[in-house]
C-alpha cells in the first residue's frame, strides 16, 4: 500500500483532539495527557510533528493508520531537531503571508533529549531554528522497558540501575537557557491553564522554543495509573518540579510557588523508590535551594 | 561553451548549486552541510551560492547534515550534501533513512580511506559501505564526469519512477583536488534540464500520515519489494536521461559501464574511478604488443550492472578486477560483485587485485604487473595485493 495514496478526512478529528481514539498507550501515561493538552493548545494551528524513537512514535500505531490528526515524521533517535530544521526551513521559504504559519514541533522523550539527541538539540538551539521542542520527561527509557537515562532521578530503580541510580538528573532547562534561546519553560499536566497559556505564548515567538513536561510512566515508575496527575501536582507543590519560564536565557519567571508539600508524599507513591533510602531532608533542602536560586534569577529576592 | 579550469570538488559544488537554484519556482532548496577533508570545498561552494529561494544549514555533524536533507526533502524541497570517509560512517544511520523514505537526495561522496589509521587519501571503502542501503551509486573518473553525473543524478533521483537518493563518488585528491579544463553547465541549461522537484509523498496537513512509523513484516516486505522493482528499472531510466542530457548539453555523459577494446579480447580488466583511466593507457600499451586485452569501466555500482558485465565478458576466459577498496575477509568489493554476476554463466576465471588500497598511487607500471599476472595465471586465487614495498 502506498502511503501517499491514503486520504483521511481529518477535520472533525482534529477539532476534537491531536491524539485520536485508538492508541495503545498504557493507562495513566503522562505523555498521552501531554499530547492531549498540546492538541488543545494548538487547536486550529497548522503544524506537523517530528518524533524520534520513543513512545511518542509508537503512539502513531502501525502503518497505514495513525493516531495523530496532524502529519508526523519519524526521525532517527538522535535527529529530531535536525529533521525538524529541514522541515522548518522549507516551511519558512514557502510561507504564504496570507495563511497561518506552518509550524514544526518536535515531540521527544528524555532519552532523545538529555542523552542521544543532546548534540543535535544543542546545535539546533544554538542556530535558533524556528521550531518548538517538547521533551516529555518520564525519566527513563520507557519504550525499551525502563532503563536509566540522564533524566532519571537519584535513587530510582531502573532495569539498568537495579540498586537505584547513584547520580541525580541533568538540569535540562538550565542547559537550554544557557543557549540564550528566546523561550524555555516547564509544563505540568496538573496545571492545564498554565500549560495552555505558555504554549500559546510560545506561538508568538520566533526561533527555538523549548518545553519540558514532567510525564509519569506508571509502567516504568510502578505507580497507580490513576495517580499520574496527582504525582505531577505533588512534584510541583513540593518543589521537585518547579514551574517556570526563561526568556532569552536571562529573564526568569516563576509560574507556581511551591506550598511546602512534603516531598515524601511524591516518593512514597512510586515503587521505583521502594526499598531505597531517600534522605528526605536533603531532598527538601535541595528543592529549597533551587527555588531560592530561581527567585533570585526572577528578581524576587 | 562555458569552459573552466576547475577541480572535482568545484565541479560537484557547481552542478549541485545550479540544481538547487533551478528549483526556485517550486519549493526551493534546503541543505544540511558539514565539513570534512577532502570534500569541504564542495559544501563551501554551496554555502556561498546566492540561492534565490534556499537555505543552507551548517550543522554540527554529518548525521545532522543528512537529517536536515531528509526533513527538507520530505517537505518537498530539493536537497543535497557532500561527505567523505569517517564522516560518511558517522552519517550512516540517516543515509539509510533517506533511501527508505524514498527521498531523491543527491550526495557527493569524495572517496577517502576510513580511519584509523588517519589517512586522507583515496579509497572507496567509505561509500561502498552503503552498498546495501538502497542508494544509486556512480563512481566518476574526471571532473567533467563529476559535473555531468551530478546534474544527471538529480534528474534520475527525482524521476517519479525512481525516487531514490543518488551518491556521486569521486577519488579523493586525484579528482577532488586536481584541476582540469571542463565544460560547466550554465543556470539556463540547468533550468531547462531539471523539472521542478516533486515529492509525491511530502508532508501534507490536508492528508496527515505518520511517515516512518511502525509497520508489520508484510508491509515492510512490500516496501523492500518496491525498492527492488525500482532498482531493476534504474539502468534504463538512466539511459533515457543520458539522452536528455545529450540533447541539452550537447555532450555524452557516460553510462553504467564503458567497454574499451573488448571486441576480440581474450583478457578483460575491470576497474572503476580514476584507476580506469590509467588502465586504458595500459590496455593500449599491451595492444601495441599484439596482446588481446580489453577493459570495462564500471561507473554504476548500484544497481550493479550485472547483465552488461555478463554480456561483455561472455566470450572471455580470464577477467581481472582492480579494486581500490578492501572488504576484510573477502577482498575487493567490485571483484566480488563481478564474480557473483558471472556465476553460473560459463567457466570464466575472475581474479581480484587490490590496487591503491589506502590511497597509494596506481601507476601504469603497477597496472602492467596486474596484466602480466593474469596473463600467466591459469586459476583464480586469493586477492593479490599490489603496491606493497618490500
Amino acid at each position: 500500500m502506498n502511503a501517499a495514496n491514503l486520504k483521511f478526512n481529518n477535520d472533525e478529528a482534529r477539532e476534537a483532539c491531536l491524539l485520536r481514539p485508538g492508541s495503545t498507550n498504557c493507562g495513566g501515561c503522562g505523555m498521552s495527557a501531554g499530547l492531549t493538552m498540546l492538541g488543545r493548545a494548538l487547536q486550529s494551528e497548522d503544524y506537523s510533528l517530528v518524533i524520534p524513537a520513543c513512545c511518542g512514535i509508537v503512539t502513531a500505531g502501525a502503518f497505514p493508520t495513525t493516531s495523530y490528526s496532524v502529519p508526523v515524521l519519524a526521525s532517527t533517535f538522535a535527529s529530531a531537531p535536525a529533521f525538524a530544521s529541514g522541515v522548518a526551513a522549507v516551511n519558512d521559504l514557502n510561507q504564504d503571508p496570507e495563511q497561518k504559519p506552518a509550524r514544526v514541533i518536535c515531540w521527544a522523550g528524555d532519552g532523545g533529549t538529555y542523552d542521544i539527541g543532546m548534540a543535535t538539540l544543542s546545535a539546533a538551539a544554538e542556530r535558533n531554528e524556528n521550531l518548538i521542542y517538547f521533551c516529555y520527561d518520564n525519566e527513563i527509557y520507557g519504550n525499551t522497558g525502563g532503563q536509566r537515562s540522564s533524566a532519571t532521578p537519584a535513587a530510582a530503580r531502573t532495569t539498568t540501575t537495579p540498586g537505584g541510580k547513584g547520580e541525580g538528573k541533568k538540569e535540562i532547562i538550565e542547559i537550554m537557557a544557557a543557549h540564550h534561546i528566546p523561550y524555555a519553560a516547564t509544563l505540568s499536566i496538573a496545571h492545564p491553564e498554565d500549560f495552555q497559556q505558555k504554549v500559546r505564548k510560545a506561538l508568538d515567538i520566533t526561533g527555538f522554543r523549548f518545553f519540558l513536561i514532567h510525564a509519569p510512566c506508571p509502567t516504568g515508575w510502578k505507580t497507580e495509573p490513576a495517580e499520574t496527575i496527582e504525582l505531577v501536582r505533588l512534584a510541583v507543590r513540593s518543589g521537585i518540579f518547579p514551574l517556570y519560564e526563561v526568556y532569552d536565557g536571562i529573564d526568569y519567571r516563576i509560574n507556581a510557588v511551591p506550598d511546602g508539600t512534603d516531598p515524601a508524599r511524591y516518593y512514597e507513591k512510586q515503587k521505583r523508590f521502594s526499598g531505597q533510602e531517600i534522605d528526605l531532608q536533603a531532598a527538601k533542602d535541595s528543592s529549597q535551594k533551587r527555588l531560592e536560586r530561581l527567585r533570585l534569577l526572577a528578581g524576587l529576592v | 561553451m562555458n569552459m573552466q579550469l576547475v577541480t572535482g570538488n568545484h565541479a560537484a559544488g557547481h552542478s549541485m548549486s545550479l540544481a538547487g537554484e533551478a528549483n526556485r519556482n517550486a519549493r526551493g532548496v534546503v541543505c544540511g552541510i558539514y565539513p570534512i577533508t577532502p570534500q569541504t570545498e564542495i559544501v563551501e561552494y554551496v554555502a556561498r551560492f546566492p540561492f534565490s529561494k534556499g537555505s543552507v544549514i551548517p550543522v554540527e555533524s554529518e548525521h545532522s547534515a543528512m537529517g536536515v536533507c531528509i526533513g527538507a526533502s520530505i517537505n518537498g524541497a530539493r536537497s543535497f550534501t557532500a561527505s567523505s570517509s569517517n564522516g560518511l560512517a558517522y552519517m550512516a544511520e540517516n543515509v539509510m533513512v533517506a533511501s527508505f523514505y524514498r527521498l531523491p537526495i543527491v550526495m557527493a561522496a569524495v572517496n577517502r580511506t576510513l580511519g584509523p589509521p588517519w589517512n586522507i587519501w583515496a579509497d572507496q571503502g567509505d561509500s561502498l559501505m552503503f552498498r546495501d542501503f538502497a542508494w544509486i551509486q556512480f563512481y566518476c573518473d574526471t571532473s567533467q564526469d563529476v559535473a555531468d553525473t551530478t546534474m544527471l543524478a538529480f534528474r534520475v533521483a527525482e524521476d517519479p519512477r525512481v525516487l531514490l537518493p543518488v551518491m556521486v563518488c569521486m577519488d579523493a585528491f586525484i579528482v577532488s583536488h586536481t584541476s582540469m579544463e571542463i565544460e560547466l553547465a550554465t543556470q539556463e541549461q540547468a533550468d531547462r534540464f531539471l523539472p521542478p522537484c516533486e515529492i509525491p509523498h511530502h508532508l501534507d496537513s490536508a492528508h496527515p500520515v505518520a511517515a516512518g512509523g511502525m509497520a508489520f513484516p508484510q508491509d515492510t516486505l512490500t516496501h523492500r519489494l518496491e525498492i527492488d522493482e525500482t532498482m531493476r528499472g534504474v539502468p534504463a531510466i538512466i539511459d533515457e536521461h543520458r539522452e536528455h542530457f545529450r540533447e541539452e548539453f550537447g555532450r555524452e555523459v557516460s553510462g553504467a559501464v564503458s567497454a574499451y577494446r573488448t571486441e576480440d579480447a581474450d583478457r578483460i580488466f575491470i576497474a572503476s574511478g580514476t584507476i580506469s583511466t590509467t588502465l586504458k593507457d595500459v590496455v593500449d600499451e599491451w595492444r601495441e604488443r599484439g596482446e588481446k586485452v580489453g577493459m570495462v569501466k564500471i561507473k554504476l555500482f548500484r544497481p550493479f550492472p550485472a547483465s552488461e558485465i555478463r554480456e561483455l565478458c561472455a566470450d572471455v576466459k580470464k577477467i581481472g578486477v582492480l579494486d581500490r577498496n578492501y572488504a576484510a575477509g573477502i577482498g575487493g568489493i567490485f571483484c566480488h560483485e563481478v564474480r557473483a554476476s558471472l556465476q553460473g554463466q560459463g567457466d570464466q576465471m575472475v581474479q581480484g587485485y587490490l590496487t591503491g588500497v589506502g590511497g597509494g598511487d596506481v601507476v601504469p607500471g603497477l597496472v602492467g604487473e596486474v596484466v602480466e599476472d593474469l596473463t600467466e595465471r591459469s586459476t583464480a586465487g586469493d586477492p593479490v595485493w599490489k603496491g606493497i614495498e618490500s
